[in-house]
């Protein structure tokens, strides 16, 4: 098992005549997902990597049954590449691009109230489930199949994660990146609770970082809900305030969003927080043996 | 991106917000005659900086007539403020705002910024105006009001008439402050601002509800679509790193260390200040070289490293995805070639194409050390600064 993505989920890929879409679509090919085609507006009847493209999305869907999407598309255009992707009922749209503007996410978002599609991202790595499915942009030779869930504010973070876990034998369920933006779709309490429901997925880390309140919540929903030990790390802890730290949704404002506060919350409620970036590794597998999970656990 | 309070004002007018007259002077001469256009009983001397706590730090005067305007104007013109935005460094006024004087009655306090939380722009609101909102909200929280704002609707009349009415405006401006409001609210979103505050918006002797001073930041990510916008950036107010990093599309944030960092993604850039912090050294500053990066990108980003007399060292952290080892290694070999490098290097690779941006990096002769993880790179250059 596995939470959103399997091997049998089927990707097209909107945007797929880009640059950075072609590469990452012959890489996902490579990994072993199935895209299954490709998405850009008058270039329908081509190929790419072998890979059908076709110019909307419902076109796509219709004659090659995709479920899910990834996102390629050039920032002042994905806000409508993602309203395409939920109009087309997909159950999963994956967008990777970044430097959306804010309002089109205000206004996505509202969109997509009440429909069926989730979103994950935007300004996001994507989601893999190592040996099965990889969608986005991580490097796929660093995951390995097993049983810790992985979310994510930071695709290299998720990534460094990810590589300490693995060299130390622990593989995972699956990575979800939800990105660093101030309205996303995925927050950490849906990718938590999807874990919490996984019978594969043994304990979760939950990366965060500087900026509004999400780590927070999630940590309370973790104190009430979480049936599994969480670990986790907060990026930013030396940020000076009023400074945007890359992200646009990192940045400590009007006293908000400090890393010592999130790290507070998280301990009070339960979650171990790792104390620099190096040993996220090491404090997942502390917490796996205080909860005698590291036996299972240690895949390889 | 940040603009000065006169062009946010100029902002404002085109979208039925009231705001004082006022014109901008860059000389004493200009201020004087800007008053005379003016011809007001009082005018308002305001010193122009990206940076609230002007009027603390003797930027805002009052003058009575031309030859008061002149003085403050000669006052203030090339002062160097320093308040609580500044840093202790200060802001030099470069350009004042001349403005007309009116007869205050009462400050309030309007804002509009985007709440993560509901992923919708809230418009908040007090009666206490005048004072830092941080203040108001630590100690006196049930005095802000605030409305979540639907975006397919936009700022409804009910829930500007809620807000005027709980901030206690008097029911005679109520429609003078609903227009206010509205205004304020279409533009904040037409022109894609962060955020847009106005403490204080007053109420006037003579009956009118003015916005006296004007924060407007806006997107950077929606500055494509916002010409005008761009053309009040005021390079003067940015740090000169900063704006070199921004026409090369890096994400660059200087700081006070002596460790530049060269590292992609933000989550990893924010991190390996964390971790050189850790290891008891201090990062120069943040710098994501993004996803997207070019060679030729990367070369630049490493100049401005460089730039940066402070530095002593450098770490490249890099854990590609989007972005290719090799990319990373070919940019740092074209810099060192182009400007020399006669400090420690420290790199760290990992992820897509590692194999390959190692290979360059062997074969390129520089004298770079390298690092097996984030931590051990950060410990060696901590070591080789000192």
């Amino acid at each position: 098992m596995s939470v959103y993505v399997n091997k049998d989920t089927k990707v097209i890929v909107q945007g797929i005549t880009g640059g950075t879409a072609r590469f990452h679509t012959k890489q996902m090919l490579e990994y072993g997902t199935k895209i299954v085609g490709g998405v850009t507006p008058k270039k329908g009847g081509t190929e790419v990597e072998g890979v059908p493209v076709f110019n909307t999305v419902k076109e796509a869907v219709d004659k090659t049954g995709a479920t899910a999407s990834v996102i390629y598309v050039p920032a002042p255009f994905a806000a409508d590449a993602i309203l395409e992707a939920v109009d087309a009922e997909l159950d999963l749209a994956i967008c990777i691009t970044e430097h959306i503007p804010v309002m089109d996410m205000v206004k996505v978002k509202r969109y997509m109230e009440g429909k069926k599609t989730r979103l994950v991202g935007p300004n996001c790595p994507g989601v893999i489930t190592p040996d099965e499915c990889k969608i986005g942009i991580m490097p796929g030779y660093i995951h390995k199949k097993g049983h810790i869930g992985v979310v994510s504010r930071s695709g290299t973070l998720t990534y460094e994660a990810v590589h300490q876990l693995s060299e130390a034998g622990y593989g995972q369920t699956t990575a979800v990146g939800i990105g660093g933006d101030p309205v996303n779709g995925t927050d950490f309490i849906d990718v938590l609770s999807a874990f919490n429901e996984d019978p594969e997925t043994e304990a979760v880390i939950m990366i965060g970082e500087i900026g509004g309140t999400a780590e927070e919540e999630a940590a309370e929903w973790v104190k009430a809900n979480m049936k599994k030990p969480v670990v986790g790390f907060i990026g930013g802890a030396t940020a000076p305030p009023g400074k945007r730290m890359g992200h646009a949704g990192a940045i400590i404002s009007g006293g908000k969003g400090t890393a010592d506060e999130k790290i507070r919350v998280m301990n009070e409620c339960g979650i171990k927080v790792a104390e620099t970036p190096a040993v996220m590794g090491e404090t997942m597998i502390s917490v796996l043996k205080e909860n005698n999970l590291d036996v299972k656990c240690k895949t390889h | 991106m940040n603009i000065h309070e006169y062009q946010g004002k100029e902002i404002l007018r085109k979208y039925g917000v009231n705001v004082p007259n006022g014109h901008v002077a860059y000389t004493v001469d200009e201020a004087v005659e800007a008053a005379k256009k003016l011809s007001t009983d009082v005018t308002v001397v305001k010193a122009q900086i990206h940076a609230g706590g002007r009027g603390k730090a003797g930027g805002v005067k009052v003058a009575k007539n031309l030859e008061e305007v002149r003085t403050y104007a000669g006052e203030i013109l090339g002062k160097t403020l320093v308040t609580h935005q500044t840093g202790p460094e200060g802001k030099e006024v470069k350009r004042l705002l001349i403005e007309e004087g009116c007869d205050i009655k009462k400050e309030y306090y309007v804002g509009l910024v985007l709440d993560r939380a509901t992923s919708r722009v809230v418009m908040m609101a007090s009666e206490e105006g005048g004072t830092e909102i941080e203040e108001v909200a630590a100690e006196t929280p049930e005095k802000i009001f605030k409305e979540v704002i639907d975006p397919v609707v936009g700022l409804s009349g009910y829930q500007a008439r809620r807000l005027a009415f709980n901030i206690n405006i008097p029911d005679e401006l109520l429609n003078k402050a609903v227009k206010f409001m509205t205004g304020l609210y279409n533009a904040f979103v037409e022109k894609d601002c962060s955020i847009a505050e106005i403490n204080p918006l007053v109420t006037t002797g003579d009956g009118e509800v003015l916005a006296l001073d004007a924060k407007l930041n806006f997107d950077d990510n929606a500055l494509f679509r916002q010409k005008d916008v761009v053309e009040f950036r005021d390079l003067a107010e940015e740090d000169e790193k900063e704006i070199e990093a921004s026409k090369y599309d890096l994400s660059y944030v200087a700081l006070d260390g002596n460790i530049g960092c060269m590292v992609n993604g933000a989550g990893l850039a924010m991190s390996t200040m964390d971790i050189i912090k850790h290891s008891g050294g201090e990062p120069a500053n943040f710098l994501d070289v993004g996803g997207g990066a070019t060679a030729e990108k990367v070369t630049e980003a490493f100049k401005i490293i460089l730039s940066d007399p402070n530095v002593k060292g450098i770490f490249v952290n890099i854990f590609g995805g989007i972005m290719k080892c090799d990319v990373i290694a070919e940019g740092v070999v074209e810099a060192t070639k182009q400007v020399g490098l006669e400090m420690p290097l420290v790199v760290r690779l990992e992820g897509t194409n590692v194999d390959l941006g190692k290979n360059i990096l062997n074969e390129s002769g520089l004298n770079i050390t390298s690092a097996d993880s984030m931590a051990d790179g950060a410990e060696k250059i901590v070591s080789m600064v000192k």
